[in-house]
């Protein structure tokens, strides 16, 4: 597979280290009242689409950005690719 | 001349004469046979056994789809079973037998199994030898074993060299018959980058097996020329002896380059092959048709073979495949077989199923008459005919072409999936369904079959793709070639009582496929999987699609009812070797040293793997001769005086930024805000999921500045775990981290003089006394005269202890001038042996603890997961199963009677209950002998271990036979007040 | 029909006329007492004990495509009971201990062959690991032998044990494991559970659940709505596309894993061997193919197909320890696609919807586990309470912090 890193184009998957569910990104709050639960899900349940998938990917032989890629997983077609930095903090994980 | 067979023409060149031998008999052959060709020419047509009933076989194919003539090539460490002698290009000194036969090819003992084959049906196996249980592993299942399989694999290593390499183009055309160098020669025009691959070692594809014309040259004139321009363009890199095996996601493909393998061996530096991974924007599949066969009784004898492959065997490599030839066709290519055997003066008859087919003067046709019968014990004599009259014939002939149409080659098409469609006027399938993205065809694999349609179609596909590229093309004039429509009327099966062949190798005939549909295998993969069928070193290409047709024929249906199977990769089998590449042996994966690695090879160290290091477990001195003697002294001398050991492998990671301290305090479970600059403080890390995930420092250098070590094995994932903290959960934090794990050689120097040592090479302007530098602090310092340096006092032997960092350039250096000053110490090297043994006996946890189930709790840690404030893993920490009553916490272990060991890995047992599963306590993480305690000692894990200091508990370990009882004891064996590491 | 040698002779001389279908291809009716979703061999061993053992009727398994097209028909075909941790390792042994007689059971042979299997060793941890699971697997009632690099060498006299980048060390042994013929598994328990009235309906996919207050009721079909009182989905690979139909959410992840065979040989491996500082894995079938493997591609994936990476890996192991296998050809390569959990250990359960049970997240354990797997969801079905040797494979473990995770690489799906 090929990813399109936003900063440095075309580079081969085998560069790169797959995490998973870009849902990982929304780690909920530690003081919530329900965060023992809002932690499992977050920890363990998943959507696992069969279709687009939006995931993380770390750049660990290469820039080391973290990317969100957005990929059909029955076709391994990728349509978009994002710095997963910008995409937490479009989700609002600034400060 | 070389062999009685040869005819005139030809692409061989007889200027050039090989010898070579097949079953230990000498034949010659030109350049340019293969060694299908030069035997065939020497009059060889016998060249193998099938895989169940031991059926002698010749070659059926002139291709890679060859399923019969399969043969051992070369010998020795290069032996190469089930190698095709249809594509085995023919060299001087080539050596190959035949396999799967015993005693000879030609007396073959297993035959015996052809005359069972009424018992040996589909599946049979499914059905029987369970009857006595124990008869099945003792008696028949080594019996099948040995009976089945096909060549014989050496047992020594692979002498040759492979190779793998990158490519880039605009356009991979896959195949260069006609399709393909029409395609190749519009791109290359055009300026594209193309790369032009075909697994032939001529280029040409039917152009050089067929007769026609292009223009007004045959057609092999024609592909050679259009070759050579081709060759010219920078541009273009035009492959043979290359297979694209597969079609893999976005535009990448797999192409094996067989560099050698014509050769008697490599020559020197080069490899057997290369494995390419070609990254093309666009690819066209030009990969022509391979034609079918027909099934009828016995069709399998040496001297039938596809009608095609006759054709090229008398074309291209001027050989005869018999005295008097019949072709049996269904459709008119059939035809162009016959008139180029009569053009070439062979006596040659056409039987064609259709009443209507084409008659012609220059040879008897047979209308609607169909091949009903073979003789011939080791290689064809005879044929029956049976008349559209009904009435049979006999023909005399050694020789028997046979033509059931075309199928193109869609393989690449299936690679992702993509399912080919029925083309109900060329009776075959064509490519269908989604196509791996960027992939178009063309020529026969699309089912253009004519040469005209072909170089049409293949033009076609390029100016597409050049479209698609931003290129213009200039659409160069092709010339005019023969353009005869698709006529065939298909005929897959003449119906009969005894065997006819479907899946030649694998002995699959069409009463297995009936069978197979009574027994309900009636879904494509069934069949494929309860016969066989297709499942052999050809992949069934060219059984396939008759065996559909058959089972379509049983259940009634239509061909597309009935389903396809999709090709899966590799588009021919690969060597292993050439998949490995490079990887092998010692270059299996890189080796990574410290910067005093030469050092310590110089004293002698002996070295052991640590993922991809190399570190020194010991240093034996002259006169040790068990390793334990070196790593006692090791260990002994550090504690009495003062040891150095290489710990440059832990990871090392940069924390800079304002927010660098809230950004540990995230990472790590215990807190650092509040850690002062210059001080050192123990970090635990957890997982998100509250499981320990490394331990290791973090020093503060300055206010906006920490280093991080983490364990040798987590380095890379602990990195990659706190870039995926800061970029995606933290993303405003001011904090920038990189790993230095690669720039700074890092020294333990431990043991009571370790201070005294060092002070002879830290700068004078540095207090490291035990005021000026005590446990914990930690400085960026400089050593021998201004070299930059990094202290930390930091002790995992639990000695009096600091650990020094230098550039890693200076490593060799100060690992040399340590030894060289601690002389008056008697300083010695210590390795991982010793490393493990003190920090066992000081009772730290390592990677044996810390196995990625072990919770804070379990370490006895629990206290140091902060509440008061936010840190990965804490929450998830909390679960009930992590925090259970009994939980197993980290303790020490010693014997009762001082001479048992303590073995890492047995299992901990409660005295008096019985050794079983439902009783068990725990286990050993680590144990070794101490040399300061004078018995073996042990880490382990225990139940509710915290409270049951002074327990005698059982040690057990069935699998190495030990058995023996164990004190349970605090796991601080050395120093438990910890007086030594703060003097 | 009983099937025999004698059997097998006397249809050959009577022309094979008498042979009959091996299952039945039902219709659905409109109601059950059991639709089992998935025709693998998870799904028709389920059916097939179900009626056997606990003596239930009105049984229908229901498949989207063909019986065993699955996992179970895209496996490398390993039998092992040699799991670490007390939450899976008397499972597997009561799985290995069905193996041992299960083509007896089912009268007919799937080539059960207890050949062994040595996992290698490459370093001190390792072997300490090896020891503790060794101890583990013996004092759950299986065997392990601890076998020294000498031993090994004498049963893989090719083995790189001279020019290897990663010296061998040993190995930890299982001689009662060994290899079955995968796709005689699923047929096997189609045909036991046909003979037992068993409904086997090929060709009809689930589109939805029937779910009212809290109970399901019956699944929507391509086939039309099918009525039952008791729900089984056994899709692994499709669990959560299946689940998802229902509402729920699982602790899983679809991902591929390769495999690959060779071309036949005369016979090489006596055994499974297992490569501990690579991706390898590789035994040789009856009909002489290699059969091998390694690691999953590491991406969710619904494409049963992988990339070049992962085949290239496996092939550099495979040459690491053997480098006579370089002219040793490759003949097919395919991918599975694998319920991957979250802590690489399976679940049998049933779901806060009442009628609805959930059997998944095999990982790529999933064939080993066939027969036992089977045995305990049919125990769970019928009884409603885990079978004995089942009781950790709870949905609600990761919410209470009972992970059983053999690897210890935590919620990490990709790294089981």
């Amino acid at each position: 597979m090929i990813i399109n890193h936003p900063i440095l184009g075309p580079r081969d998957a085998a560069e790169f280290v797959y995490k998973g569910d870009a849902s990982l990104i929304n780690r909920p709050d530690w003081q919530a009242d329900d965060a023992a639960e809002r932690f499992h899900e977050y920890g363990y349940l998943r959507d696992n689409s069969a279709g687009l998938h939006r995931e993380l990917w770390f750049h660990e032989q290469g820039d080391r950005s973290w990317l969100v890629v957005t990929r059909d997983t029955t076709t391994h077609e990728i349509t978009k690719v994002e710095l997963a930095r910008d995409v937490a903090r479009a989700e609002g994980r600034s400060r | 001349m070389t062999g009685k067979n040869r005819l005139n023409g030809g692409m061989i060149d007889r200027s050039t004469s090989f010898g070579f031998t097949f079953d230990g008999v000498s034949y010659r052959g030109c350049a340019g046979d293969t060694l299908a060709s030069a035997l065939l020419a020497n009059g060889v047509r016998l060249m193998g056994r099938s895989f169940k009933y031991h059926r002698p076989r010749g070659p059926m194919t002139a291709g890679s789809e060859e399923p019969n003539a399969i043969v051992e090539l070369r010998s020795g460490a290069r032996k190469e079973p089930n190698t095709r002698a249809t594509t085995a290009e023919l060299f001087d000194g080539l050596v190959a037998n035949s396999q799967n036969r015993w005693p000879s090819l030609k007396w073959d003992a297993m035959a015996i199994n052809d005359l069972f084959s009424p018992f040996l049906t589909a599946g049979f196996y499914y059905k029987t030898f369970m009857w006595p249980k124990a008869f099945w592993e003792k008696l028949y299942e080594p019996m099948i074993r040995r009976a089945a399989g096909l060549g014989t694999l050496s047992h020594d290593p692979d002498p040759d060299n492979y190779d793998k390499g990158y490519l880039h183009c605009d356009l991979l055309i896959i195949g260069a018959g006609p399709a393909g160098l029409a395609a190749a020669l519009t791109a290359g025009e055009a300026g594209a980058r193309v790369i032009l691959a075909d697994e032939d070692f001529v280029l040409g594809g039917r152009l050089i097996a067929d007769t026609g014309t292009l223009a007004d040259e045959d057609g092999a004139t024609w592909a050679g020329k259009t070759v050579a321009r081709l060759q010219a363009m920078p541009n273009v890199r035009v492959l043979s002896r290359s297979t694209v095996i597969g079609a893999f996601d976005h535009g990448i493909y797999g192409m094996v380059e067989r560099v050698s393998d014509h050769l008697l061996e490599p020559a020197p530096g080069k490899p057997r092959q290369i494995l390419w991974r070609v990254y093309s924007k666009r690819a066209i599949l030009a990969a022509g048709a391979t034609e079918r066969p027909i099934v009828f009784e016995n069709n399998d004898r040496p001297g039938i073979m596809l009608a095609s492959a006759m054709r090229a065997y008398a074309n291209r490599w001027a050989v005869s495949t018999g005295s008097a030839i019949a072709v049996f066709t269904n459709n008119d290519d059939g035809h162009r077989t016959a008139a180029d055997l009569v053009s070439k003066g062979v006596k040659t008859t056409v039987i064609d199923t259709r009443p209507d087919a084409p008659e012609t003067t220059d040879y008897e046709t047979l209308s609607g008459a169909t091949v009903t019968n073979t003789q011939g014990r080791l290689g064809l004599a005879a044929i029956e005919v049976t008349l559209s009259s009904g009435t049979t014939r006999s023909l005399t002939v050694d020789g028997l072409g046979v033509s059931g149409g075309w199928n193109p080659n869609v393989h690449l098409t299936c690679h992702q999936r993509g399912r080919p469609q029925w083309d109900e006027n060329l009776a075959a399938f064509v490519p269908g369904g989604t196509l791996p993205s960027g992939l178009s065809v063309a020529g026969a694999a699309s089912g253009a079959f004519s040469t005209h349609r072909a170089l049409q179609t293949g033009q076609a596909a390029a100016v597409e793709a050049l479209g698609d590229l931003g290129l213009k093309a200039s659409n160069p004039d092709l010339p005019k070639a023969e353009d005869a429509p698709i006529r065939v009327t298909p005929f897959w099966h003449v119906t009969g009582a005894k065997r006819a062949w479907v899946d030649q190798q694998n002995d699959v005939t069409a009463k297995d496929i009936k069978l197979a549909h009574q027994e309900n295998f009636r879904s494509v993969e069934h069949l494929k999987r309860y016969t066989t069928l297709g499942m052999a070193t050809d992949q069934g290409k060219t059984s396939n699609i008759a065996g559909l047709a058959i089972m379509a024929d049983v259940a009634g249906k239509q061909i597309p009812e009935v389903g396809t199977t999709i090709f899966r990769p590799p588009y021919t089998p690969v060597a292993m070797g050439v998949l490995a590449g490079r990887s092998r042996d010692k270059t299996f994966r890189p080796v990574r040293k410290t910067p005093s690695h030469y050092w310590a090879e110089e004293q002698g160290a002996v070295f052991v793997e640590v993922g991809m290091w190399m570190r020194a477990q010991w240093f034996p001195q002259p006169g040790e001769t068990h390793w334990r003697q070196s790593v006692d002294r090791e260990v002994l001398q550090t504690r009495k005086s003062v040891g150095v050991c290489d710990c440059t492998t832990l990871g090392k990671i940069d924390v800079q930024g304002t927010d660098a301290a809230e950004f540990l305090n995230k990472v790590y479970a215990n807190g650092f805000a509040k850690l002062p600059v210059g001080k050192t403080r123990y970090g635990l890390m957890l997982r998100e999921d509250g499981i320990v995930m490394d331990d290791g420092t973090a020093a503060r250098l300055a206010e906006d500045h920490f280093v991080v070590t983490t364990t040798t094995a987590n380095a890379v994932p602990v990195y990659r775990h706190m870039e995926f903290v800061r970029q995606c959960l933290f993303p405003d934090l001011d904090v920038q981290l990189i790993s230095t794990t690669e720039a700074w050689a890092q020294y333990a120097v431990a043991g009571p003089n370790s201070r005294k040592l060092l002070q002879k090479i830290v700068d004078p302007e540095f207090d490291i006394s035990n005021e000026g530098f005590p446990f914990m602090a930690c400085g960026e310092i400089t050593v021998c005269g201004g070299l930059r340096a990094r202290l930390f006092r930091i002790s995992f032997s639990g000695e009096l202890a600091f650990e020094i960092a230098v550039p890693t350039r200076y490593g060799d250096a100060l690992m040399r001038r340590l030894m060289e000053e601690g002389k008056e110490f008697d300083v010695v090297p210590y390795g991982l042996e010793a490393l493990g043994v003190m920090r066992i006996e000081k009772g730290h946890a390592a990677g044996n603890e810390l196995n990625g189930t072990t919770t804070a709790n379990n370490l006895g840690m629990g206290r140091m997961v902060s509440k008061a404030k936010d840190s990965i893993g804490s929450k998830l920490s909390e679960r009930p199963g992590l925090n259970e009553a009994d939980a197993l916490k980290l303790v020490g272990l010693k014997p009762v009677n001082p001479d048992d060991k303590v073995v890492a890995g047995a299992h901990l047992m409660t005295k008096g209950t019985p050794v079983d599963a439902a009783h068990d306590q725990g286990y050993i993480t680590s144990a070794c002998f101490s040399p300061n305690l004078g018995f073996h000692i042990g880490l382990g894990y225990l139940k509710s271990g915290d409270t049951r200091i002074g327990e005698i508990i059982r040690l057990v370990s069935p699998l190495t036979g030990v058995d023996h009882e164990v004190e349970v004891v605090s796991a601080h064996f050395v120093d438990p007040e910890g007086e030594r590491l703060r003097a | 029909m009983h099937y025999s040698g004698f059997r097998v002779i006397k249809e050959a001389l009577t022309g094979h006329r008498g042979w009959g279908p091996a299952w039945r291809d039902a219709t659905p009716k409109s109601h059950y007492d059991y639709v089992i979703i998935g025709g693998g061999g998870h799904g028709l061993a389920t059916a097939y004990y179900l009626a056997k053992q606990f003596q239930q009727s009105n049984i229908a398994v229901i498949e989207k495509g063909w019986i065993g097209g699955g996992n179970v028909g895209r496996n490398t075909t390993i039998i092992r009971s040699n799991y670490l941790l007390d939450g899976n390792e008397p499972f597997y042994e009561f799985s290995l201990q069905l193996w041992e007689g299960l083509e007896q059971e089912l009268n007919y042979n799937a080539m059960v062959s207890q050949r062994g299997i040595i996992n290698l060793i490459h370093s001190d941890g390792q072997r300490d690991a090896f020891i503790r699971r060794g101890n583990a697997m013996i004092l759950n009632g299986a065997d392990a032998e601890l076998l020294t690099t000498e031993q090994i060498v004498a049963r893989y006299p090719f083995l790189n044990v001279n020019n290897a980048r990663f010296p061998i060390k040993g190995g930890l042994a299982q001689h009662r494991g060994g290899t079955v013929r995968h796709d005689a598994v699923a047929w096997g328990y189609a045909r036991g559970a046909d003979k037992y009235g068993v409904d086997i309906i090929q060709n009809c996919e689930v589109t939805g659940f029937q779910i009212k207050n809290g109970v399901c009721t019956g699944v929507e079909t391509t086939r039309g709505f099918i009525g039952a009182k008791k729900v089984a989905s056994c899709v692994a690979g499709s669990s959560s596309r299946v689940m998802g139909m229902a509402g729920i959410r699982l602790p899983i992840e679809s991902h591929v894993l390769q495999a690959f065979v060779s071309e036949g040989l005369k016979p090489l491996l006596p055994g499974v061997i297992t490569f501990g500082a690579g991706h390898f894995y590789c035994s040789q079938s009856d009909k002489g193919g290699l059969v091998f493997g390694g690691d999953i591609d590491g991406y969710n994936s619904y494409a049963q197909r992988g990339n070049l990476p992962v085949v290239e890996d496996v092939c550099e192991g495979g040459m690491a320890i053997f480098p006579n296998l370089g002219r040793a050809r490759l003949l097919r390569m395919w991918g599975g696609v694998m319920d991957m959990s979250m802590d690489g250990s399976p679940i049998i359960d049933r779901t806060h919807i009442d009628g609805l049970y959930f059997n998944g997240g095999w990982c790529y354990g999933g064939f080993k586990a066939t027969p036992a797997s089977g045995f305990a969801y049919a125990h769970l079905l019928a009884t409603d309470t885990p079978h004995k040797t089942a009781t950790a494979y709870r949905l609600d473990r990761f919410a209470k912090g009972g992970m059983i995770d053999e690897k210890g690489v935590g919620n990490q799906p990709n790294l089981h």
